[in-house]
């Protein structure tokens, strides 16, 4: 059983292990070049500046969580102060369906659907292409709204009864109450489904590759093509880049880069519910 | 609905003693004479889904004085006082029979504004529980929400209910600290000056002092005499002798094990005036509570 | 005299319509999120409704699209997600019992393996493709782009969740069954072996099931592990190529045809229908493990 359980110790070191020493070599043999904005490593001449992935997963990334956020949000404090205990039997489901979703479909209806019909016709700035941030963030914010809802629903219910009782108590309307009293004794716990979900959207790789194409773009249009950092070692991945080869190592590099944002991200997200949930227990 | 209250005016005389009869134990028959009464209970129960936490309540409650409702763990006396501003209406699945009246107003009518009736009724509760935010947008939260007062108007406000509470002195150079840091006695009488500040009528409170030490419990009891002035005090305490402290009328409580099942369910067995509760008592059930011959 | 009281709602009309505007969208979103669903789901349905059939379960996928269908994407799914089960599930619970019954609850070993587990849990699936990359496919394993190294990643992401899972449903047995074995003489690994497991196998095993779906519907490691080609032959061993269903969606979903558009959606559809009735297997079993434990 102890073996068992080092197997996870052993795994996280695995990470660390394949990822780093390469990410490091290769980002000394880099070096500043990576500041530019033009991202080709896998061409010659090789360029490597990482500015459009950047760009294009914060984009993609916002633009999820402009969709997410609102939706997710009202869906948890639905759950939390609005529905009664069937309408929660009925809504619950419904959340967990939408995270049932496999990416590839959401990445095809981002493609098939969002895209061509959408935001080609009606995206005034730039031209109409097949790919777009706009897409795969819109495509992505769907992937991250149960997220969203099931953990700042969490938090939200967890707040005591009684601080509910003290508000209404004042002649406070149950808006007031959701919003005023309840949703701020929440606050962390909300940040805190924020964050994971942003971590989420961050690592999302299927749907950047299949909705926002391959074209590293820096670029401000979200209309435009772009590649994020998850699509790139995707990409990559699927391509034949010499094992070894400067190329081949920028992929680590790239995985380097994403681990750590998300681990970052997700370290401050589980601290505060854990913050959260000792403070009602 | 006024007229009908109008004229079933409980003018009932003080009936004599009801010892002895177990007929008649299940039934207050007798009861002080309360003019102008602030709530009118009438054969009402309280049940939560099929259970039926406290049932056969009668009685009055008279403004500008602080009545108490005393009883055993479970008797159902925290559901009633609930009852009062429909705090219960945030349970689900339960519901109230009978008849609450508010002045000449069914409190549970359909057209009823819940809000409404929080607004005049308020509620302390039994730990307190104030916003995790500062002192002062604690006591504003009530009047903000209730209308958009200036920020001077607002001062005053808080202000004057802090002072109500008695608690102004103590924190007036720290009003923008966190609530969270007052002591238990403080923050309950946070919780007091919060309802001050919407001008109930009313001010129900649910065993407000339980989970102070005695000092901040002695300060909250004179606090409820100086409000009494202007404000109808309920109070559900299991200190008896707080209630034999503070109260004008006093009613009584006790759980009957209902034949039928294990369920327990509240009875009201006695409401009097608080000197003739513990000095008096008509029923033989009070007279073995208040003298301590259970608990 | 009494007072005539009304109890109508004294609303502002400004609250009222900002109380009635935020019911309004917490509403939409709701149906926002149902529209979505449905959404998707019909344009797949009108895309590819068509052209179900058994035949896509038993053809190979094809770049002719009347003789196409998904079935080695579909068994190497099976193989993948299964053999990957297969080693997560033990290791998984073994980990979790170890975790809540036998480690030490506050000391630095175990503080270092929660943070672990709960990071490991929001690591992107691309990394986890990477590491499979480096290590198992060239590294010191050397496996190649076979069934064995990409069961081997996907063992490596279900398990995180399958800890988490176990440990909520290890934790979910009542201590007293624990006392009551050791009370009979049992040794802690027995109370543990037989009393705990059995006990808190369903709750795990719903939770497994929701791991197991993630698994099937997971592509981005597999793209870095070879599972992108074309691939028409169901897989011989571990050792053999392979390819897998969301996998199988993506490639004909890169190819402008609209042939491979169909065929993409008449995939998802396929994927969405079996991972439905995972779920609703899961959901039964939550059902029959709360009512056991109920009982």
């Amino acid at each position: 059983m102890l073996l068992a359980t080092t197997m996870s110790v052993v795994v996280t070191v695995g990470i660390v292990a394949s990822l780093f020493p390469t990410a490091v070599r290769t980002m000394i043999t880099i070096g500043t070049q990576i500041i530019g904005i033009s991202w080709a490593p896998l061409f010659e001449p090789p360029e490597y500046g990482i500015l459009p992935l950047f760009t294009g997963t914060i984009f993609i990334v916002a633009i999820a969580m402009l969709v997410a956020v609102p939706v997710g949000l009202a869906a948890a404090i639905f759950l939390s102060d609005y529905a009664t205990f069937n309408l929660r039997r009925v809504v619950k489901p419904i959340l967990e369906i939408l995270a049932g979703i496999p990416t590839v479909v959401l990445g095809l209806f981002g493609l098939y659907v969002v895209n061509p019909l959408y935001v080609e016709k009606y995206w005034p700035i730039g031209e109409p292409l097949a790919y777009s941030a706009l897409g795969a963030g819109f495509v992505t914010g769907i992937l991250i709204v149960p997220i969203i809802a099931s953990v700042a629903d969490d938090a939200l219910s967890a707040v005591p009864r009684a601080m509910r009782e003290a508000a209404y108590a004042l002649g406070a309307t149950r808006r007031e109450v959701a919003s005023k009293v309840v949703f701020n004794a929440g606050l962390s716990g909300v940040v805190a489904a924020l964050i994971l979900a942003f971590a989420r959207a961050f690592g999302e790789t299927t749907i950047a590759l299949m909705v926002a194409g391959s074209f590293p773009k820096f670029t401000a249009n979200p209309g435009d093509p772009m590649m994020s950092l998850s699509a790139f070692i995707g990409f990559a991945g699927i391509g034949d880049a010499e094992v070894g080869s400067n190329a081949y190592n920028t992929i680590f590099l790239i995985g380097a880069i994403l681990f750590l944002i998300t681990l970052i991200f997700n370290i401050v997200g589980n601290r505060i519910i854990a913050k959260y949930r000792e403070a009602y227990e | 609905m006024s007229n009908d209250l109008q004229t079933k005016q409980f003018h009932t005389e003080i009936v004599g003693n009801n010892q002895g009869s177990a007929a008649q134990m299940n039934e207050v028959k007798s009861g002080p004479r309360i003019i102008d009464p602030v709530f009118t209970l009438e054969d009402v129960s309280v049940s939560y889904g099929k259970y039926v936490a406290v049932t056969d309540v009668n009685l009055q409650i008279p403004s500008n004085d602080i009545t108490a409702f005393i009883g055993p763990s479970g008797c159902g006396k925290s559901t009633l006082i609930r009852t009062l501003n429909r705090t219960n209406d945030l349970i689900p699945g339960a519901s109230v029979a009978g008849k609450v009246m508010y002045h000449d107003a069914d409190l549970y009518d359909s057209k009823a504004s819940a809000v409404e009736i929080r607004r005049r009724i308020g509620m302390v509760f039994q730990k307190p529980n104030p916003f995790p935010k500062s002192i002062y947008e604690n006591v504003a939260f009530g009047p903000k929400v209730n209308g958009r007062p200036k920020k001077s108007e607002l001062d005053e406000i808080v202000e004057k209910s802090l002072r109500g509470a008695a608690l102004w002195d103590e924190v007036k150079d720290r009003l923008g600290a966190s609530a969270l840091g007052l002591s238990g006695g403080q923050q309950q009488r946070l919780c007091i000056a919060r309802s001050l500040a919407v001008q109930p009528e009313v001010i129900l409170m649910d065993e407000p002092c339980s989970a102070l030490d005695p000092i901040a419990t002695l300060r909250i009891e004179e606090l409820m005499m100086e409000l009494k002035k202007e404000y109808t005090i309920v109070i559900v305490t299991h200190n008896m002798q707080q209630a034999a402290r503070v109260s004008t009328y006093t009613a009584y409580f006790v759980t009957e094990v209902n034949p039928l099942g294990d369920l327990r369910t509240g009875k009201l067995v006695e409401y009097d005036e608080t000197k003739k509760i513990f000095s008096t008592p008509s029923d033989p059930r009070t007279e073995a509570y208040v003298t301590g011959k259970m608990g | 005299m009494s007072q005539t009281i009304s109890l109508k709602s004294r609303l502002s009309p400004r609250r009222t319509l900002i109380d009635g505007a935020f019911r309004f969208f917490l509403y939409l979103s709701i149906f926002i999120s149902l529209g979505m669903i449905f959404w998707i789901v019909s344009s797949l349905w009108n895309e590819a409704g068509w052209l179900l059939s058994w035949d896509l379960l038993t053809k190979y996928p094809s770049y002719d699209i009347d003789n196409a269908g998904f079935q080695s994407p579909l068994v190497g799914s099976l193989w993948v997600v299964g053999i990957a089960t297969l080693v997560a599930l033990p290791t998984g619970l073994l980990t979790a019992l170890y975790l809540e019954e036998f480690a030490g609850k506050g000391n630095k070993f175990s503080r270092l393996i929660e943070l672990n587990i709960q990071n490991l849990a929001g690591v992107p699936a691309v990394v986890f493709g990477l590491i499979g990359l480096a290590f198992i496919v060239r590294g010191f394993v050397k496996w190649g782009f076979t069934v064995g190294s990409a069961a081997a990643v996907i063992a490596m992401l279900m398990l995180p969740v399958i800890i988490i899972v176990s440990r909520e449903a290890i934790r979910a047995v009542p201590p007293s069954y624990r006392e009551g074995a050791l009370a009979l003489g049992a040794t802690p690994w027995q109370a543990v072996w037989r009393l705990v497991l059995p006990s808190a196998i369903p709750g795990t095993a719903t939770g497994s099931i929701l791991a197991v779906s993630r698994a099937i519907g997971e592509s981005a490691p597999l793209l870095l592990l070879g599972a992108l080609s074309f691939v028409t032959f169901n897989p011989t061993g571990l050792d053999s190529p392979f390819t897998i269903m969301p996998l199988t969606i993506f490639k004909y979903a890169s190819d402008s045809r609209e042939e491979f558009q169909i065929l993409a959606s008449a995939g998802s559809l396929i994927l969405m229908a079996v991972l439905f009735i995972l779920n609703l297997i899961a959901i039964i079993l939550r059902d029959i493990a709360t009512r056991k434990r109920n009982v």
